[in-house]
């Protein structure tokens, strides 16, 4: 707030303040004649309405509140700039009340959080928190039981494109992972996608043309071995997937050629800011038994 | 114009608080008053002491979010509940208003209750009308203190127990006696004693009729409900004027009724003489009655100079007890408490709450089978362990998977349990974009379903 406004909010304020005080004295009493009925000349269909007075207790409560304006504009900021003598804002309440819940819930924590993973896992209290975190947190791209979707993976079961230690788990929560496949297109041509796509698929174990395989193959090789290796089965520090087995990230098998003639791009986001050093252990541990079971 | 009329005074807008002494007054109506008085508070400070199975019969259990009533367990969920209970309490407040006039303010209302009580400690301590008028005015003598003090030891003494009496609905009372004893309240408990014993106190003790002359909306807007056949206590002008006293009435050729001993005036609790007509600050508790009865018994002239009547029968015309606005009021609460009795009754122990998965429509089993999945919440509001069976129905051939063991289908009394669950379809059979199935939680012979959308399999 510039100086402008700042003395112009005072300024108004407390000239409000000093106004209702005029308003209330000025308002207080009333010159009538005196043989009046007092009315307040409001007539509705022959019923006039009394001037009644009110009961002095009531001028009190103006009065109550004026001095309580008084002093919330001293304690609390309202005056332009001025931040109070209490110094409040909502950012330090919203911290104050931020840091109480952290301190509750890490105490809460304490029974287990410092376990052994293979112990953590068994932990009932520890995984139905996991389980919460992961409901909240996870569960809007990875479904809520964890079985993943199109473009969003499996977290059940024993196929992990970044690996499924659980330090690998952990890193994946913590600082998020960017899988790219690059478009190949230009470098294939046409001809070379339909032979790559055939060697593909017949490492899943389907039959293909024997001519396109094989071509497919040195293709493979060339290209495509750098990440999913020469055998295929992939490699966990890119991300690259095993495309020897029968699960496809990106929907079927069918897409195989759309995938390798554009390119495919998966993010997981980062979770160590969103949550903290805890919950990212807790609910790295729940996604970590899911597939232990 | 006159001098008369040029002159003018000042008048105070804020009136200082003329304290009311209502004179005591016996009689049918203040007997019916004493009654109320009695069972209405006796259930109040009763109540909760009352135990049922080893549990408090009556607790509003705040802090557990659940309301035990005679054996009943109210959840979070059950709250509508409550709102038709305050509608149906709402209409029974207009019924009774249309139908007889201000009967809550004069017999039931807490603040009318409590204030009689007051009083009538007032009394016990200070003496009648006039002897407390007195005791006022006097200057400070020790028996002016004495008298002062022991009716401010019965004040705060009856507004403590009722502040503890209070808190006790809404936390063991048993307990909560212990903890007073052993004085380690918890901070809320001790709020709240202590704030509903100051609001009894100054309520009943100091503010009285100020709440009903400045306070209350129903004293406001009750009129709506009035019609010219609403039962009101008035005084019969016709009968009762020209009014007239002592000498006067003696030599008057044909003096009304009225002696004009103004003891309506004197026993009236919020100060309003009554033969000035119907006034929104008579609060119907029937004093004046009472107490013109006497006098007009004592007088040897009939009775009910005073009384409940209407504005009709007081102008000489018949008055109708059926009009359609006690029958309309009459009906919807009818309506009412049919439906709420009937809902009570058949509400379910077992609630549930179904989140489709927001990240995809449907999944693929295999080439021939499609599934979504959901987020099933199942609260147990009964009072046994509970074990639950899911199915699905609105389609053919659909059938509910669930990844957790059968022990996770199971909840305690008051537990939430939450467990993803599949509902699975072929492909064929759900190949409309959306469908309409119903999901059904089973638990013994209760049942409780919700309707939820499926997601079929079209390109």
């Amino acid at each position: 707030m510039n100086n402008f406004w700042h003395w112009t909010v005072i300024v108004i304020v407390i000239v409000h303040l000093i106004a209702y005080i005029w308003l209330l004295l000025a308002t207080a009493k009333k010159k009538v004649a005196k043989n009046d009925k007092n009315t307040t000349g409001h007539e509705w269909d022959g019923i006039v309405e009394l001037d009644s007075p009110m009961p002095r207790w009531w001028l009190w409560l103006f009065v109550i509140s004026i001095i309580f304006a008084a002093g919330y504009l001293y304690a609390y900021p309202g005056l332009g700039n001025y931040q109070g003598s209490l110094n409040w804002s909502q950012q330090k309440q919203f911290q104050a009340h931020y840091d109480k819940v952290t301190e509750a819930r890490n105490k809460s924590f304490a029974t287990f959080i410092n376990k052994p993973i293979d112990e953590l896992v068994n932990d009932d209290k520890a995984m139905l928190i996991g389980s919460r975190i992961f409901a909240n947190n996870c569960a809007l791209c990875h479904g809520s039981d964890a079985q993943g979707a199109t473009g969003f993976p499996n977290l059940t079961d024993d196929d992990w494109n970044w690996g499924g230690d659980f330090e690998q788990i952990l890193t994946s929560v913590k600082t998020g992972r960017n899988g790219i496949m690059p478009p190949l297109a230009p470098a294939l041509g046409e001809e070379g996608v339909k032979q790559v796509a055939a060697y593909v698929r017949s490492l899943s174990s389907t039959e293909q043309d024997a001519n396109l395989v094989a071509e497919g193959q040195n293709k493979f090789n060339m290209f495509c071995a750098a990440c999913h290796g020469t055998d295929g089965k992939g490699n966990d520090m890119f991300g690259a997937p095993n495309l020897t087995d029968n699960i496809w990230l990106h929907g079927t098998s069918e897409i195989i050629e759309t995938a390798i003639y554009e390119g495919l791009s998966g993010k997981m986001p980062a979770h160590a800011e969103i949550l903290d050093e805890n919950r990212v252990k807790l609910v790295a541990a729940y996604v970590y038994s899911l597939s232990k079971e | 114009m006159s001098t008369q009329e040029r002159e003018t005074i000042e008048l105070n807008l804020y009136q200082a608080h003329k304290k009311i002494y209502p004179r005591e007054v016996k009689g049918r109506f203040q007997f019916k008053r004493k009654l109320a008085v009695v069972v209405l508070l006796g259930l109040f400070y009763l109540v909760p002491w009352l135990q049922m199975g080893g549990e408090q019969a009556i607790l509003f259990d705040l802090p557990n979010r659940r309301f035990h009533i005679l054996g009943l367990i109210l959840w979070p969920q059950d709250f509508i509940f409550l709102a038709l209970l305050l509608i149906i309490a709402a209409f029974s407040l207009f019924f009774f208003t249309a139908l007889a006039g201000r009967l809550w303010c004069g017999y039931a209302c807490p603040q009318t209750v409590w204030t009689e009580v007051f009083i009538w400690m007032e009394q016990l301590t200070e003496g009648g009308r006039n002897q407390r008028m007195k005791l006022d005015q006097a200057p400070w003598t020790w028996n002016k203190f004495r008298k002062k003090t022991s009716k401010q030891i019965l004040w705060v003494t009856f507004a403590l127990w009722t502040g503890f009496t209070f808190v006790g609905f809404f936390t063991p009372i048993r307990e909560l006696a212990n903890h007073i004893w052993i004085w380690q309240l918890g901070p809320w408990e001790m709020f709240w004693l202590f704030f509903y014993s100051f609001a009894t106190y100054g309520n009943a003790g100091f503010l009285r009729e100020q709440v009903c002359l400045y306070m209350c909306p129903y004293a406001r807007f009750q009129s709506a409900m009035f019609d010219k056949d609403s039962l009101i206590i008035s005084y019969d002008e016709q009968r009762g004027e020209p009014r007239m006293r002592g000498k006067k009435r003696r030599t008057e050729n044909n003096p009304g009724d009225c002696i004009d001993c103004t003891l309506c005036v004197q026993v009236c609790p919020t100060g309003i003489d009554i033969r000035d007509g119907l006034q929104y600050e008579c609060i119907a508790c029937a004093a004046c009655i009472d107490a013109c009865d006497e006098v007009m018994e004592k007088s040897g002239m009939p009775k009910g100079l005073i009384r409940y009547t209407t504005e009709h029968s007081l102008s000489g015309k018949p008055s109708r007890i059926l009009r359609p606005r006690v029958i309309l009021y009459a009906l919807v609460l009818f309506g009412l408490i049919t439906g709420f009795v009937t809902a009570f009754m058949m509400r379910s122990p077992i609630s549930i709450n179904v989140l489709h998965d927001r990240n995809t429509f449907y999944r693929m089993v295999d080439s021939n089978t499609i599934e979504n999945v959901y987020t099933l919440k199942i609260m147990n509001k009964g009072r046994e362990t509970a074990q639950y069976q899911l199915s699905a129905s609105g389609l053919p051939e659909l059938s509910v998977v669930t990844d957790v063991d059968s022990d996770m289908l199971q909840a305690e009394p008051g537990q939430l349990i939450s467990v993803p669950i599949k509902i699975r379809a072929p492909k064929k059979i759900a190949n409309q974009r959306i469908h309409n199935i119903l999901l059904s939680v089973m638990s013994g012979q209760h049942k409780n379903s919700e309707e939820v959308k499926y997601f079929g399999y079209k390109k």
